[in-house]
């Protein structure tokens, strides 16, 4: 093992997971609120009103954002529970634990928003389209995780039943993402592509490109808040959590 | 600028109650997640706490 690999490593650790997101979560904020108000000026006061869709389209800038982090953060999810089954990681589990549930927010957003636009754009709330129905099914994939894990008792088994859904429901994301090249659905392409580039005028992109960077900011900090929580929970009767106690409570 | 004035603004021509709704949904969330959040770190430091003074008062 070389030595940068063990400095990387050093952070598995609950206790040195703890130290350096206690650093890491108020400059995540910052991101998140610099990017956040800049991508909102720019998405309400710069980029023009859109010649079909007219100012209904501005729904875009939170709508794309929150569907790629309902996406990445299920692969990452999946990841870390995958890690933590397979090396008996504990940190890497409790990570998998504190995506979920902002990833399941993040999913029911993108499903919220995307049914907002479709109303003035399509006519309708809702219908059966590949795309939106394999993005309700990561809903209840993110929420069937959250579930089985909470069932069981046994912290270790119920990271392992965990992992297992998280690692099969993976299968999901590239469905998701493909969907609409693979079947004709109402939902449109992607408005960016690796190899197409942008279809977009270039204000609407940078604002959309913005506020994805707030929602990765914001994901990062929230999965970080949770995950310190969960350390606690778990190693409560470790020594430095009870060193860690001792020093609030003296200041 | 785009708007001539606050009320063309908040009408975003014709489509106000969708695009707010949207946002504001959205703000909602993701107000109240970091909030969850940090109450469920605090309590869990209060435990750990009430725990680390039982065992002291035992020893």
């Amino acid at each position: 093992m070389n030595l940068q690999g063990l400095r990387l490593y050093t952070f598995a650790a609950p206790s040195r997971f703890y130290w350096l997101t206690g650093w890491l979560i108020p400059l995540c904020w910052l991101v998140c609120l610099g990017f956040a108000a800049a991508g909102l000026y720019i998405g309400f006061f710069v980029a023009p009103t859109d010649a079909t869709q007219g100012d209904a389209y501005r729904i875009i800038f939170i709508h794309v954002p929150t569907a790629w982090m309902s996406m990445v953060l299920y692969l990452v999810m999946a990841f870390w529970a995958g890690i933590g089954w397979a090396f008996n990681a504990r940190m890497a589990s409790m990570l998998a634990r504190a995506i979920a549930p902002t990833g399941a927010m993040f999913t029911f957003l993108a499903l919220w928003t995307g049914a907002i636009w479709g109303k003035p754009t399509w006519g309708t709330w809702w219908v059966w389209d590949a795309r939106l129905t394999t993005e309700l099914i990561l809903l209840f994939l993110y929420l069937g995780y959250i579930a089985l894990i909470n069932a069981i008792d046994d912290q270790r088994r119920a990271d392992q039943a965990g992992a297992l859904l998280a690692l099969v429901g993976s299968v999901n994301v590239p469905i998701i993402y493909f969907s609409v090249k693979w079947w004709n659905t109402l939902h449109q392409g992607a408005s960016v592509s690796v190899t197409k580039g942008s279809s977009m005028a270039s204000t609407m992109l940078l604002a959309m490109l913005l506020m994805a960077i707030a929602c990765w900011a914001y994901a990062f900090a929230v999965v970080f808040m949770r995950a310190r929580a969960l350390t606690i929970e778990r190693e409560s009767h470790a020594g430095w959590v009870a060193e860690l106690v001792q020093r609030r409570i003296a200041r | 600028m785009i708007w001539n004035s606050a009320s063309e603004f908040f009408a975003m021509g014709g489509y106000g109650l969708y695009v707010w709704g949207s946002y504001v949904v959205c703000a909602a969330f993701m107000l109240t997640e970091p909030l969850l959040a940090r109450h469920r770190h605090r309590q869990a430091l209060r435990d750990a706490a009430a725990q680390s003074h039982d065992q002291e008062d035992q020893s």
